[in-house]
């Protein structure tokens, strides 16, 4: 079975961001890019897959700017077989919407015939949570999404989800599209000798237009604003002080 | 202009304080009719129809809709969708699983956690684990939008909507439900919670968290959780407050041995007052809390616990 495992360049978690000025984005010249944290963990899944023999290739997809092309890479050296970019953005500020996104990956399944997709539940920087879900309707294929157990048994898949209130166990058919949690496991670092052995796998260039897809975005995005800020707090210096503070406000 | 809004409908009962939230979002947009949808779902659609501000209640109840998988819901939803300029829900697991299929299918973009509502096109949503605010237009000719609850008052009681059934799609058969593990709780649920204590990688140990339960327990508190915490198993996940976890927005927020990261501030830094208590005067919950205290949280919070209440 081949696994088809989609990555997106976002700016790292750690870093703090910054709003523009004009209110027109967040500011990315020359901040940190990464691998979003949940493609990671479903790159990491599918190669555990492939150790485990129930999965023969891992191609992994970005769809982006050309500098994607890197967060391949890494996926490469944690082991992914081979890559396609997608190009589709000039400029890294141009965040292509999950819509346009799942019907490019609708025409990669096309061609590439997988037996899965393994997505990241939600992107770190839209905060969407929705590419999985649309690309399993554009295919009318099953869906299970925030995972954090996944059993592959033949043409059925058994997947437990992190939902509101616990956990909940589901059977999917297979081809399906699993969206990954952040428990299902971690992420291995790739070595440096495996780095060096990714630059020498395959990754192709495509753009959106070979895929004949519209990525114009639905939701024009209108402005960007800072969240409002909150006032600033005190230090008490005893549990006392807390207490007669809290009760002066009124919040006990 | 008509607003189609899927209830949280949870084994036959209604989630009321989302779908009260949810309700209080949609009123803007049109008329609201609630659906009601699940295995067993009309006890929940006559407990929606009281929601004040609900026009009418959709009850579709079926097998195939039991545990709400999202092939046969979003099949269901989209059976309905003509005569709705709106489709909406509260942002819940739910709803996350189900309104992006249906976006898809009807061929429009989906509006995930929407914070405000500008105008019928026009919504605030938190990007960048809410440390920016993106105001959005769409050009879709339908909308569908999931809601943050936390930013939304609930609607009170005292409608009086009509009830109709409606009938399930039919199903894709591409999915079956197993099993749910569902945590056990007698306290508060966590995200309509008025008051949340949490702890994070500072507690140390599952045992130890016991003295952030005994906290909560005396404030009539929810639980909450750094996801420090949860991967330690110090508590289940459905715990976990954040980007990735619950987003909570109580009237007071104890946040004990959690040091403030990004991700966990996404989930709490709306609440009215947060209080932080850890050992590290440099740790950045500091800088969001009204009230913080440099101590040790094992002294701290037990000292608190008793001068309470």
């Amino acid at each position: 079975m081949k696994v088809l495992v989609p990555v997106k360049r976002v700016i790292d978690y750690n870093v703090k961001v910054r709003v523009k000025a004009d209110g027109t984005g967040v500011d990315l010249a020359n901040v940190k890019m990464s691998m979003n944290p949940f493609d990671e963990i479903a790159v990491e899944e599918a190669i555990r897959l492939k150790e485990a023999g129930k999965a023969d290739e891992i191609v992994a997809v970005s769809i982006g700017v050309k500098q994607a092309q890197e967060t391949l890479r890494t996926a490469l050296a944690m082991g992914a077989d081979r890559a396609i970019l997608v190009v589709a953005a000039e400029d890294v500020h141009q965040d292509i919407e999950p819509l346009a996104v799942a019907k490019i990956l609708a025409k990669v399944v096309e061609e590439e015939q997988p037996g899965l997709v393994l997505c990241g539940k939600q992107a770190i920087d839209n905060d969407m949570n929705a590419t999985g879900q649309m690309l399993s309707a554009l295919l009318g294929w099953s869906q299970a999404t925030f995972a954090s157990e996944v059993d592959i048994d033949g043409d059925k898949a058994v997947v437990t989800r992190e939902v509101d209130g616990g956990l909940q166990t589901i059977k999917v058919n297979t081809p399906t599209i699993i969206s990954v949690d952040l428990r299902l496991n971690e992420p291995r670092y790739a070595s440096l000798p495996n780095i060096m052995k990714a630059k020498k796998k395959p990754l192709d260039e495509k753009t959106a237009a070979d895929y004949g897809v519209d990525t114009s975005p639905r939701l024009e995005i209108v402005k960007t604003s800072e969240p409002s800020e909150r006032a600033a707090g005190i230090m008490v210096g005893s549990v006392d002080e807390l207490v007669e503070k809290l009760k002066e406000a009124g919040a006990v | 202009m008509a607003v189609l809004l899927l209830a949280e409908v949870t084994n036959g009962e209604l989630a009321l304080d989302a779908t009260a939230k949810a309700v209080t979002a949609a009123k803007a947009l049109g008329d609201v009719t609630v659906l009601a949808a699940g295995a067993s779902a009309a006890a929940a659609g006559e407990a929606a129809a009281k929601i004040d501000g609900v026009a009418k209640v959709l009850v579709a109840e079926d097998a195939s809709l039991g545990h709400r998988m999202a092939e046969p819901t979003a099949a269901l939803i989209v059976s309905l969708a003509g005569d709705y300029s709106h489709i909406v829900a509260p942002a819940t697991t739910d709803a996350k699983n189900i309104l992006p299929r249906v976006a898809a299918l009807l061929d429009v973009m989906v509006l995930s956690d929407v914070t405000g509502v500008v105008d019928g096109d026009t919504f605030e949503r938190p990007i960048y684990a809410g440390n920016a605010i993106q105001t959005v237009k769409s050009s879709d000719a339908k909308k569908v939008i999931t809601f943050r609850t936390a930013s939304f008052d609930a609607a009170g009681e005292g409608g009086a909507a009509s009830v109709e059934t409606a009938g399930a799609a039919e199903n894709p058969g591409l999915s079956e439900w197993v099993e749910d593990k569902v945590a056990e709780s007698d306290r508060p649920e966590l995200t309509s919670a008025g008051v949340v204590v949490s702890g994070g990688r500072g507690v140390g140990s599952e045992e130890d968290f016991k003295i952030i339960e005994a906290l909560a327990d005396k404030l009539g508190a929810a639980v909450g959780a750094s996801r420090a915490a949860v991967d330690s198993g110090y508590a289940p996940n459905d715990w976990q407050v954040g980007q990735t976890g619950k987003v909570v927005a109580p009237e007071l927020y104890i946040a004990a041995g959690i040091s403030g990261a990004i991700q966990h501030l996404a989930g709490m830094k709306d609440s009215k007052i947060i209080v932080a208590i850890n050992k590290d005067e440099e740790a950045p919950i500091f800088q969001v809390a009204d009230y913080g205290l440099v101590a040790d949280l094992f002294e701290a919070v037990p000292a608190l616990t008793e001068k309470l209440g």
